[in-house]
């Protein structure tokens, strides 16, 4: 095990800790984790195991999957700007659960909301195969991938226009700026098959995106089959993509901005870089998912505003180390 | 032994027509150098040879299966793409892709490979730069030098020369004549016919998708050859200091 796998395994150890022993009820770390590993059935450890493990849990989740779906994305596309959302399956997905949310379905029927983003994220991931064809180069990818968004992204301000009454327009707009408060453990169940997966095809990319590193000529004299790597790529971001916007809803920045920073620490290989923005992911949604809690405890600050206030602003300072770099 | 056996290949790109009925062989130990103008069909050529391009007629290489392929020939596009900015070292060590096991680790084998390469394009100092940062003549080498790492009976390299240095240039054909006395094989295009005299043991003349001539140097830089297919007079002498052939002007 590298020191960065360690170094970031444990950060990620000691914010899982944390996130665990925070929250509205003010109990001592200690006992709230004996209250999670013993379990005596008192109210602690139904807070602890019911509310705080799954937010942790899914925090987790959402974020490895994004951070490697982003790196997974950025190695095929060779291209450092490129982000999970632009096959456009989360933008199918969120357009499910806007759906479900206008129909009244998300409140009707149990786990309605993620159904529909789930099969949102499977609607988008077809016109993306269909539209990108199973031979095209990634420039096809990205075209399919933008017109969905577009298609998605226009489909979603229908449904808010349309929407009856002020209440529900909130509640969509509140659902898509993307949060972990109040799911279950059914959330992790749903969402984990769909990510795991999505996280073992991801994963066996490494190699591929080695060798395209050279070039898709090159990489397929090496005989890496870049048919099969594209359809990889695309399925494997859409199962964990489409799970991650279902139970959290968008989370912007995650998939961009990770890849980005711990490129320079695995020093560029886009193999080594799946692994370490998983780790990285999962620390910055989870550490998110804290700020959310720790700074405007009684307003209900979304998970995903908090990752686009930092996200962007690191970004921006991304940008203009690399135009230095360049310069 | 015939490492490559090519025959009547034909090729389209977008509705026309690039090779017509190419055929010929590679046995070993041969330095094969690829001639012909700017859109004679030399690149379609060989990425039809490697199976990269649909096609029809044969390749005895692109009927192999991808991953059986890769272990005997090895591909050096004329574009040269380095998406990250890895160091030299590693990026020498994706030559030896085809040869490791899905997850496997490099081996002492892979290493040894990999140093070899790297001391023959004289890249050891630079290993651990960053190859994004290097000049695009030193780029060049270091492509160069992931092709050999692959460790194949067959090189191919599509203007591996070009930008390089005299001294890389004279130190590359040499490298690769000297992989043609070990018994291996490569396919070089060219535009430096100069170079091509002196270092390949084998031309093919290229024009318009056809072969015009396939032999010897001393049977294809001819005179009526060159004025016939690049329209320009030569110099082509054999002198002490071995083959020497220098493009005089274009004939009008």
């Amino acid at each position: 095990m590298t020191r960065l796998s360690t170094g970031l395994l444990g950060v990620l150890g000691v914010l899982f800790v944390a996130a665990l022993t925070l929250g509205p009820a003010q109990i001592g770390p200690v006992e709230s984790l004996r209250a999670l590993l013993v379990g005596d059935g008192g109210p602690l450890t139904l807070v602890m195991r019911e509310i705080r493990l799954p937010r942790a849990i899914l925090a987790v989740m959402v974020g490895a999957s994004l951070g490697l779906a982003g790196a997974a994305m950025q190695g095929y596309l060779r291209n450092p700007l490129a982000e999970p959302g632009l096959i456009g399956v989360s933008g199918s997905a969120a357009l499910g659960a806007v759906i479900s949310i206008q129909t009244g379905l998300a409140a009707s029927v149990a786990l309605g909301l993620p159904a529909m983003a789930l099969a949102g994220a499977l609607v988008g991931v077809l016109l993306v195969v269909a539209l990108a064809g199973p031979r095209g180069s990634s420039l096809t990818l990205i075209l399919a991938g933008i017109a969905i968004s577009a298609l998605a992204a226009a489909l979603t301000s229908f449904v808010l226009n349309l929407s009856p009454n002020p209440f529900a327009a909130n509640e969509i707009v509140f659902w898509m700026m993307g949060s972990l408060a109040d799911r279950s453990m059914t959330h992790v169940w749903i969402a984990l098959p769909f990510m795991a997966v999505g996280w073992v095809m991801l994963a066996t990319m490494g190699r591929g995106l080695d060798a395209l590193t050279l070039g898709e000529d090159a990489a397929s004299a090496m005989g890496i089959s870049l048919t099969r790597l594209r359809l990889t790529l695309i399925l494997g971001t859409a199962s964990v993509v489409g799970a991650a916007t279902a139970v959290a809803g968008a989370i912007g920045f995650v998939g961009l901005v990770v890849p980005h920073i711990l490129r320079p620490l695995v020093g560029a290989r886009p193999a080594r870089l799946l692994w370490a923005s998983a780790l990285g992911g999962a620390i910055m949604v989870l550490a998110a998912d804290i700020a959310v809690r720790l700074i405007l405890p009684a307003r209900d600050l979304k998970l995903g505003v908090v990752t686009a206030l930092v996200g962007a602003p690191l970004f921006l300072h991304l940008i203009y180390r690399t135009r230095r770099e360049l310069a | 032994m015939t490492l490559l056996s090519v025959d009547r290949l034909s090729a389209s790109l977008r509705d026309r027509q690039v090779l017509r009925e190419v055929s010929f062989a590679i046995g070993e130990g041969e330095c094969v150098g690829l001639l012909g103008p700017n859109g004679a069909g030399k690149t379609t050529l060989m990425r039809a040879v490697l199976g990269l391009i649909a096609h029809e007629g044969t390749s005895s290489l692109a009927r192999l299966a991808p991953h059986a392929r890769a272990r005997q020939a090895a591909w050096m596009p004329q574009k040269r793409e380095i998406a990250w900015p890895v160091t030299v070292e590693t990026l020498v060590m994706l030559g030896r892709i085809p040869h490791l096991a899905g997850g496997q680790r490099p081996t002492p084998d892979d290493t040894a490979q990999v140093e070899a390469a790297l001391a023959a394009m004289r890249l050891r100092a630079h290993r651990d730069r960053d190859a994004t940062r290097l000049s695009g003549g030193e780029q060049a080498r270091v492509l160069i030098a992931r092709a050999l790492a692959q460790d194949t009976p067959l090189v191919f390299a599509d203007e591996p020369v070009a930008g390089l240095d005299p001294a890389h240039q004279i130190s590359t054909m040499q490298t690769f004549a000297g992989l043609a006395r070990a018994h291996r094989s490569v396919l070089v295009s060219l535009h430096d016919l100069g170079l091509a005299a002196r270092h390949c043991t084998r031309l093919i003349l290229l024009s318009d998708g056809a072969i015009v001539a396939d032999g010897p140097p001393q049977e294809v830089l001819t005179l009526e050859l060159m004025a016939q297919v690049f329209g320009i007079r030569a110099y082509f002498r054999e002198t002490e200091d071995g083959p020497v052939f220098q493009p005089l002007e274009v004939i009008a």
